[in-house]
């Protein structure tokens, strides 16, 4: 009855969570800004 | 915190701490909607007049399998997040409840005393000028309420220098070409790439150079420049050629809209690297704004970002409550047409439906947002420093110069505040983690506080983020079978 969808821990310790060095989100719009960043880990 | 929706023919359920999705079918759906409030008993009870108790008792152990696992009804402290981990340096917490909701307001100051203190993105406004006249504009015709003015190459090469010298440990640093109309300053801008490529090695940082136009002074020189060393450039266009010109003139008064898009087209056609987006402003002129979305594309455009005008409410053009549905509903339409055209193999990108569940941002970016005031910095034609581009039109949010550094220092403070603790109404708020607070500046154009809400725009960014779930749901469906 339930489909779960694969997503990513929000804190994961295999990772250098918090490393900063991911996009400033203010991308495209400039005028309403975290959604569509991406870990640059990645 | 659960947050549950039906969308698309799709029964949604999100768990706000850990980030799970899950596609439910409706017996589950009624039970997750009763699960923290009843018994078992009682909902086994509730619901038998719809469905077969044993179908009930056996969706109940699924549900709980789901909540043992902390996939749903998850309680995840993350302001204890806020006391570890790179840049974030280990402080024993005052209290150990395992409740974040009692620790918001210690987690908002704790955070912002212990980020670390880096700059990594600068908006360099190369132009306090514009060849377009458009009365909607934020930056009120690229003047920000003061004296028109160019930035000197040595301004520029000043700002390069900044960054590099506070930016710490950060490699990826960012510096995005607005105004105003930076094109009326191209050569400068193109000095000042040339310029940061230059110590790139030496520093051992790396640029990535975004541009933001209005598209008139393009030609070969920019688009060869812009294609070789622009990571994203961004295109403004507002959609069909009468809601475009209506706003989108130049000094003259005349409409620009069939002057740029052979301009766009042509940069679109011969960009082999990086991103794009052309991106309008819709009003309350144009709440159909799913029809401009759709002319971009019939005009041979595939990434595409929308946005609400953001101006005072007495504008004649301002959204209004009554444009609420009317808005909701467009991004409904606009999530269906892209899984249609994607099913049909010719898809296409929408900024605000972009979320990537697998590889996204992890729990520190989620808290911090933009980063505006501290990470983020907007500097002037004459090296004025202030929190964001948003904020340039008001001297009473200027934080320092290239030269003195960040001198307000208890202004910035408040903007290391500006985080998801910071805000009441977003405690409870299931988007909280997508939206990161949101956005400073709009929140306090709307409310005159920093840590007020644009409820007008929670609103719209909810409904996008449902949007763009939904279409990852159906992606996952239609994957599977």
């Amino acid at each position: 009855r339930i489909i779960t969808l694969p997503t990513r821990k929000l804190i994961d310790a295999d990772r250098r969570d918090g490393c900063g060095e991911c996009q400033t989100s203010c991308s495209a719009c400039k005028t309403s800004c975290v959604a569509n960043q991406q870990c640059e880990q990645e | 915190m659960v947050h549950q929706y039906k969308l698309n023919g799709y029964n949604i359920v999100l768990d706000v701490d850990s980030g799970s999705i899950h596609l439910v079918d409706e017996l589950v759906y009624e039970i997750i909607s009763l699960y923290e409030k009843t018994g078992r008993t009682d909902i086994v009870r509730a619901l038998s007049d719809r469905f077969e108790p044993d179908d009930i008792r056996s969706a109940l152990v699924e549900v709980e399998e789901l909540v043992d696992q902390q996939k749903l009804f998850s309680r995840t402290d993350h302001a204890a997040r806020l006391f570890a981990g790179p840049g974030f340096p280990t402080t024993k917490r005052k209290s150990s409840t395992a409740n974040a909701q009692l620790d918001h307001d210690e987690g908002a100051d704790e955070y912002g005393r212990k980020h670390e203190d880096v700059i990594k993105a600068l908006c360099l406004n190369v132009a306090h000028t514009c060849n377009l006249d458009c009365s909607y504009c934020f930056a009120g015709q690229g003047k920000y309420k003061g004296e028109r003015a160019l930035m000197s190459f040595e301004t520029g090469k000043k700002a390069i220098d900044f960054l590099i010298n506070h930016s710490g440990s950060r490699r990826n640093l960012e510096v995005d070409f607005f105004g105003g109309e930076p094109l009326l300053n191209w050569q400068m801008v193109k000095d000042v790439v040339t310029y940061a490529r230059s110590v790139e090695e030496k520093t051992g940082k790396h640029f990535r150079f975004t541009l933001t136009t209005n598209g008139l002074l393009i030609d070969d020189d920019v688009i060869e420049f812009t294609n070789k060393e622009m990571h994203n450039v961004v295109l403004s266009l507002d959609g069909r050629p009468h809601v475009h010109d209506r706003f989108r003139v130049d000094i003259g008064g005349q409409g620009s809209y069939a002057r740029i898009v052979p301009k766009f087209l042509e940069l679109v056609r011969r960009r082999n690297r990086g991103t794009y987006y052309v991106r309008g402003t819709y009003t309350h002129l144009n709440t159909d704004f799913m029809n401009d979305i759709l002319h971009m594309l019939d005009l041979g455009f595939r990434e595409l970002s929308m946005e609400p005008v953001v101006c005072r409410p007495d504008e004649p053009y301002a959204l209004t409550e009554e444009d609420m549905p009317v808005l909701k509903e467009q991004y409904e339409k606009l999530a269906k047409e892209m899984l249609r055209r994607e099913r049909e193999g010719d898809p296409f990108e929408f900024y605000h439906f972009m979320i990537d569940l697998e590889h996204g941002p992890c729990i520190y970016k989620r808290i911090v947002g933009c980063g505006a005031g501290t990470e983020y910095l907007a500097v002037t034609p004459t090296g004025d420093l202030y929190p964001c581009h948003q904020l340039v039109d008001d001297p009473s949010f200027c934080i320092g110069t290239l030269d003195d550094g960040v001198t307000e220092q208890d202004l910035q403070n408040e903007f290391r505040k500006c985080n998801i603790f910071a805000r009441e109404a977003c405690r409870d708020c299931w988007a909280k983690l997508y939206c990161a607070g949101g956005c400073a500046a709009n929140a306090f154009h709307m409310s005159g506080s920093l840590f007020g809400i644009d409820t007008f725009g929670c609103e719209l960014f909810k409904k996008r983020i449902e949007c763009a779930i939904m279409i990852k749901v159906a992606k996952a469906v239609a994957s599977a079978t």
